[in-house]
């Protein structure tokens, strides 16, 4: 058997299913427009110009911390034409004389009780979201491959001893032990996207592990075990690339749960400290003000909803085009 | 393997189990203050607070835990005091751990009795029904709603429903604070009841609504299995009426893997509890929790997640249990 050709066709086969599904495109289409808004931000929403010329240099005041030193150190005189972002106000900018405003052209979401600027804050806060999903799922994944081959691979002791440690970690409430070590752990956003990698790797450790118990005894194994390949190599090069697409799938819906326990977290005042906003903070401001302030409510936490459903959509998608028993 | 020799093999397996739950919790406390690392962390952060509540604070959890002595001597202490229920006082009140938590218990298990009970009164008919009518207008439309309930976050559900149900500029249809109202200590039997489980409302339909989404999923999934099996083929093409095949041949089948979701149910709906409890002002387990780890309040928070675990554990093995009996077909070793 070619190997490699068929690993090939294996994916476009899989690509091919899954952009005959309409539901799963649009959620793809969204999560990645989603990383360009993120990427995009200091371009989209910020109060300094993106660019500048000052004094008959070009500046980027948007875009470095050195142009924005310069940039609101120099004089009006010394300025000259500018280029700003859409939005003209930053995520951190506090404005006292206008908080709490309802959606006005001014601010196109309204603003917080600081007065900052709704839309800026969420598209700010896009980074936070994406970035704790994308890390955390990639953490435990790491971790859950890793024991999860172990365990299925060499059976017996080993698998005994991996399986115990993946029981333990199922029966604590996960939301609560990520609270709790939170709290005795300095807050930054390192520690959560720590925390919820930390905890979350059971599922997938329990699939690969079953994955590898199933394929361990395939002829594949034997044969490669025949020519002298090490136990490594038989993990890595030759099981692993053969469990990856549950994994995968496992994953897409692991991060729209890691997005929902990141802005649990912020909602709750565990997550990223402030003023770095994300969508989770801005909800949580919103319990104050809950008899008017709709619009703190609405649409944070319509981002967050849309975001977990795109995941979700993609992951479903990805679990129809991988399994060809549902097809 | 007979029956009593795979429930010893169980339960010998617990115990291993619980004492990684131990680990878990010991290794918690390492990070709490008393260990020289997390000290120096509290000590730039709360600088403010005076030196004087600092140590004292430290001298504490050191006596508790018995900081001074190695590491092994203390996790003994930890693990005796866990076999022993003794999980010390509470930093905030000095009243024992245990009693705070035996107060709280009963509305957390009230809220998610009622909710679990909710959750599969209305997933499993609308599973069989969507896995029935595979395809039809109404499967797809259930299959699309109940999907973007599961991505629905139920702090984001509660905030809104307390919005527009509970006063503020909308309606105030429901109270949206803690479990009864004021001054109704002196109200008759039947309608203090009713003003609890009024308030109860908003609580119970955000804790149910994920629950529900997410199984009647799997309901539809395994009822679709089963659909397809050989012997519901045979039962057709002898003429049963298609009412018993469905409900006597494959519903019965169908019911059996999601009574033993029951298990693990049971942790995520505590963590559910942790978040809804504390923005209804729900005197539960959940809001005990979430201020404990706000005041920092170690004993308690370790309590309440060494207790959960255990009982989670516990809940597990009783819905391994339960898998066994009602399915004769499951052998015991069947354990892969």
């Amino acid at each position: 058997m070619k190997g490699r050709e068929k690993k090939q066709s294996y994916g476009r086969l899989v690509w091919r299913q899954f952009r005959r599904d309409p539901a799963a495109m649009a959620g793809l289409a969204f999560v990645l427009a989603l990383f360009a808004l993120a990427l995009l931000s200091p371009f989209l929403a910020g109060s300094r110009p993106i660019a500048a010329s000052l004094g008959g240099d070009v500046v980027f005041p948007a875009l470095s911390a050195s142009h924005r030193a310069i940039w609101d150190q120099s004089g009006e005189g010394e300025r000259g034409w500018s280029v700003y972002p859409p939005i003209r106000y930053g995520p951190t900018d506090i404005d006292l004389m206008a908080n709490l405003e309802s959606p006005s052209r001014n601010h196109l979401l309204g603003t917080d009780d600081r007065g900052r600027d709704v839309l800026a804050r969420m598209i700010h806060g896009s980074k936070v979201s994406l970035s704790v999903g994308f890390v955390a799922v990639s953490i435990y994944c790491l971790i859950g491959i890793f024991l999860g081959a172990l365990a299925g691979f060499y059976g017996g002791k080993v698998d005994m001893v991996i399986s115990r440690a993946i029981e333990v970690m199922m029966c604590f409430p996960t939301f609560f032990l990520i609270l709790a070590l939170l709290a005795f752990l300095p807050r930054n956003i390192f520690m959560v996207m720590a925390v919820i990698g930390l905890t979350g790797w059971t599922g997938v450790a329990r699939l690969v592990r079953g994955e590898f118990l199933k394929q361990r005894k395939l002829d594949y194994v034997t044969s490669a075990k025949a020519v002298g390949a090490s136990n490594l190599r038989i993990i890595f090069n030759h099981i692993l690339p053969n469990s990856l697409a549950p994994v995968l799938v496992s994953a897409t819906f692991g991060v729209a749960g890691a997005i929902l326990t990141e802005s649990s977290l912020s909602f709750l005042g565990f997550g990223v400290p402030p003023p770095t906003p994300s969508w989770g903070d801005i909800l949580s401001q919103s319990k104050q003000y809950i008899d008017f302030a709709w619009w703190l409510t609405i649409f944070p936490g319509a981002a967050i909803f849309l975001t977990v459903t795109a995941y979700n959509l993609v992951g479903e998608g990805l679990r129809d085009a991988v399994d060809p028993r549902l097809k | 393997m007979n029956l009593r020799a795979y429930l010893l093999h169980r339960l010998f397996l617990i115990i291993p189990t619980f004492l990684g739950i131990t680990v878990i919790t010991f290794l918690v406390i390492q990070l709490a203050p008393g260990s020289p690392a997390a000290m120096k962390v509290r000590m730039g952060e709360q600088g403010f607070v005076g030196d004087e509540a600092t140590r004292e604070i430290v001298e504490q959890t050191k006596a508790l835990y018995g900081l001074d002595k190695p590491i092994w001597t203390r996790y003994g202490i930890w693990l005796k005091r866990v076999v022993t229920f003794d999980f010390g006082n509470s930093y905030k009140d000095h009243r024992p751990v245990l009693e705070k938590i035996a107060e709280r218990l009963p509305v957390t298990l009230e809220l998610n009795f009622i909710s679990i009970f909710l959750v599969y009164l209305i997933a499993v008919p609308i599973g069989v029904f969507s896995a029935v009518r595979q395809g039809s207008l109404l499967d797809r439309a259930g299959t699309i709603g109940l999907f973007l309930l599961y991505s629905l976050p139920n702090f984001w559900v509660a905030t809104l429903l307390i919005m527009f149900f509970g006063g503020g500029d909308f309606l105030d249809w429901f109270p949206v604070y803690g479990i009864s109202s004021p001054g109704m200590e002196s109200a008759v039997l039947l309608s203090r009841l009713g003003d609890h489980l009024w308030h109860l409302v908003l609580p119970v339909f955000c804790l149910t609504y994920g629950g529900f989404a997410a199984l009647s999923r799997y309901q539809r999934a395994g009822m679709l299995e089963v659909i397809r099996q050989d012997y519901i083929r045979t039962a057709r093409a002898k003429g049963l009426p298609e009412k018993v095949v469905i409900f006597k041949h494959a519903f019965r089948n169908s019911i059996i893997p999601i009574v033993t979701l029951l298990g693990y149910l049971l942790p995520g709906m505590f963590g559910g509890s942790v978040i809804i409890e504390s923005i209804f002002s729900i005197p539960g387990m959940g809001q005990l929790g979430f201020e404990a780890v706000l005041s920092r309040d170690y004993p308690v928070v370790l309590a309440i997640a060494t207790i959960s675990a255990i009982l989670t554990l516990l809940g597990l093995l009783l819905s391994d249990l339960l898998y066994v009996w009602v399915d004769p077909r499951i052998t015991y070793e069947g354990e892969k």
